[in-house]
């Protein structure tokens, strides 16, 4: 049985996606899953330096379209997870050098041989966006918790219901509680509410986020880290598995939370 | 409010159009302004003048020929002028009879009325000559635009356009009214500033001139 594809997605550009692909890649092969994560955002390669496999790339995906070296041989394994490996983007390329009929074969071929295929999709709406939910089974629309984030997202929910059948699920990143408390900050719910589609998690900001993605070592590695909590949770989720969703230092607002799901 | 110089209404035959005002110049920027918002509908359709008691030169005709060609419109048939006029309108290839009809065309049938049940997002955009129902909501960024009223049984946030083609009696009903801007034909208003807590069914329609928005009961 081929792997799942997952496609991670947004519309709006710097909300996490890169981030998200990323923790739930490793996440996942935490949970002794073979991943493939496919970096689409040709150009403008950055998940192998989050994922700390920077100096180890010799093809991508590029070169694989190109027939210059076949998939297995491009694939990077990462050093911590032996089950998780990278498909890299071409940094020298731009996105109309692949086409959506090479990505969706690549990617089925990439499913033949892991459990999870997860592609990290470019920002905006045009071919790039196209051509990363082409083969996806599942898209994860990547959303922050404010209002040009939320109507951009609302924008690709849209184009993906227009297009065909492919489910989406909803992450939710850099929520501060504490400014939701204030009325600052969009809360979940009414995130979860305009955009009806279902939530699969909720990441609060930290800080460490960004120092992790510098070292190449992302959260979802650190046992302590209440955001790697939560992308281990969301890997379960995917797995299937029921899990709560995690407090947010929040009461009052989770309680709200719990009452809609 | 003043009346707009110039009546546009969806019809199953083509877009009546029914000039008010006397100035045919006044007319004519009326009707270029009105397609700037609403020729969407009516792209490569056919327009029906009814003329009651306006005076039409070879010029006017001309005009407003050349005007809704540019819009990818038609001039089929002119109703309502005398006879030394009608020869006139035929000897351009134009009609001054519907076709198998003797009905007056201000009763010709009700234009397409839209029912739909999704939510509308962003970017997305419903459009009618007729009514709109929408059993879902209106997200920011979405657009309804009806010739006729707009029946919103959700949300409504985005942009919504009642009475598009200058019907100033059309009405905008949500269960949650509060879009980013609201107009009934050519009457604009925005949302407020401060969001209710407590949204209530509300319908909105002009009265003197400006648009109002009163609780939804069962009277409409
Ligand atoms: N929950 C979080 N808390 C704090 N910082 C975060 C969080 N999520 C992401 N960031 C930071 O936001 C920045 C953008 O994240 P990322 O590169 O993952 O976004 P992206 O959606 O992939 O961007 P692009 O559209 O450019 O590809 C990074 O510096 C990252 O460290
Ligand atoms: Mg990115």
């Amino acid at each position: 049985m081929r792997g799942k594809i997952i496609t991670i997605s947004s519309g709006k550009g710097g909300v996490g996606k890169t981030t998200v692909t990323a923790n739930l890649g490793l996440g996942l092969a935490l949970l002794g899953q073979r991943v493939i994560c496919m970096d689409a955002d040709i150009g403008l390669r950055n998940l192998d330096v989050m994922l700390g496999l920077e100096n180890r790339i010799v093809y991508d995906i590029i070169n694989v379209v190109e027939g210059r070296c076949t998939l297995p041989q491009a694939l990077v394994r990462d050093k911590r997870l032996r089950t998780l490996r990278l498909l890299p983007a071409a940094q020298t390329r731009d996105k109309s050098a692949i086409t959506e009929a090479d990505m969706d074969r690549i990617a089925h071929q990439a499913a033949e041989i892991a459990d999870y295929v997860i592609i990290d999709s470019p920002a905006g709406i045009e071919h790039g966006f196209r051509y990363a939910v082409k083969p996806a089974d599942l898209v994860l629309i990547v959303t922050n918790p404010e209002v040009a984030a939320v109507r951009d997202a609302d924008r690709v929910i849209g184009l993906l219901e227009a297009d065909g059948h492919v489910p989406a699920r909803l992450i939710i990143n850099r929520l501060k509680p504490a400014l939701v408390r204030r009325n600052e900050m969009l809360d979940a719910n009414s995130v979860v509410d305009l955009l009806a589609i279902g939530l699969i998690g909720i990441v609060p900001e930290d800080v460490g986020i960004l120092a992790a993605g510098n070292r190449g070592r992302p959260v979802v590695l650190d046992e302590k880290s209440v955001a790697g909590q939560v992308f281990r949770n969301i890997a379960r989720r995917l797995q299937g598995e029921d899990v709560p969703f995690l407090p947010l230092k929040a009461p009052s607002f989770l309680k709200r939370l719990f009452g809609a799901y | 409010m003043k009346q707009m110089p110039i009546a546009l209404k969806g019809t199953p035959q083509g877009l009546l159009l029914k000039p008010q005002a006397q100035s045919w110049d006044v007319i004519l920027n009326a009707l270029e302004y009105a397609l700037q918002d609403t020729a969407d509908f009516f792209r490569g359709g056919r327009v029906i003048l009814e003329l009651e008691g306006h005076t039409f030169t070879e010029d006017d005709l001309i005009a407003l020929r050349d005007l809704l060609e540019r819009h990818e419109m038609e001039l089929w048939v002119v109703l309502g002028v005398d006879e030394a006029t009608q020869r006139l309108v035929r000897a351009h290839g134009i009609r001054t009879r519907l076709p198998g009809t003797a009905t007056p065309a201000a009763e010709i049938g009700t234009p397409e009325t839209i029912f739909a049940r999704r939510t509308l997002r962003s970017g997305q955009r419903l459009n009618t000559p007729g009514d709109v129902t929408l059993l879902g909501d209106v997200n920011p960024g979405a657009e309804v635009i009806a010739g006729g009223n707009i029946v919103i049984w959700g949300r409504a946030r985005g942009v919504l356009h009642a009475g598009a083609m200058g019907d100033e009696t059309t009405v905008v009903c949500a269960l949650d009214l509060n879009p980013a801007q609201l107009r009934i034909a050519g009457v604009i208003s925005r949302a407020p500033e401060q969001r209710r807590r407590h949204p209530q069914p509300e319908v909105a329609r002009i009265e003197d001139g400006v648009i109002i928005a009163r609780p939804w009961t069962a009277k409409g």
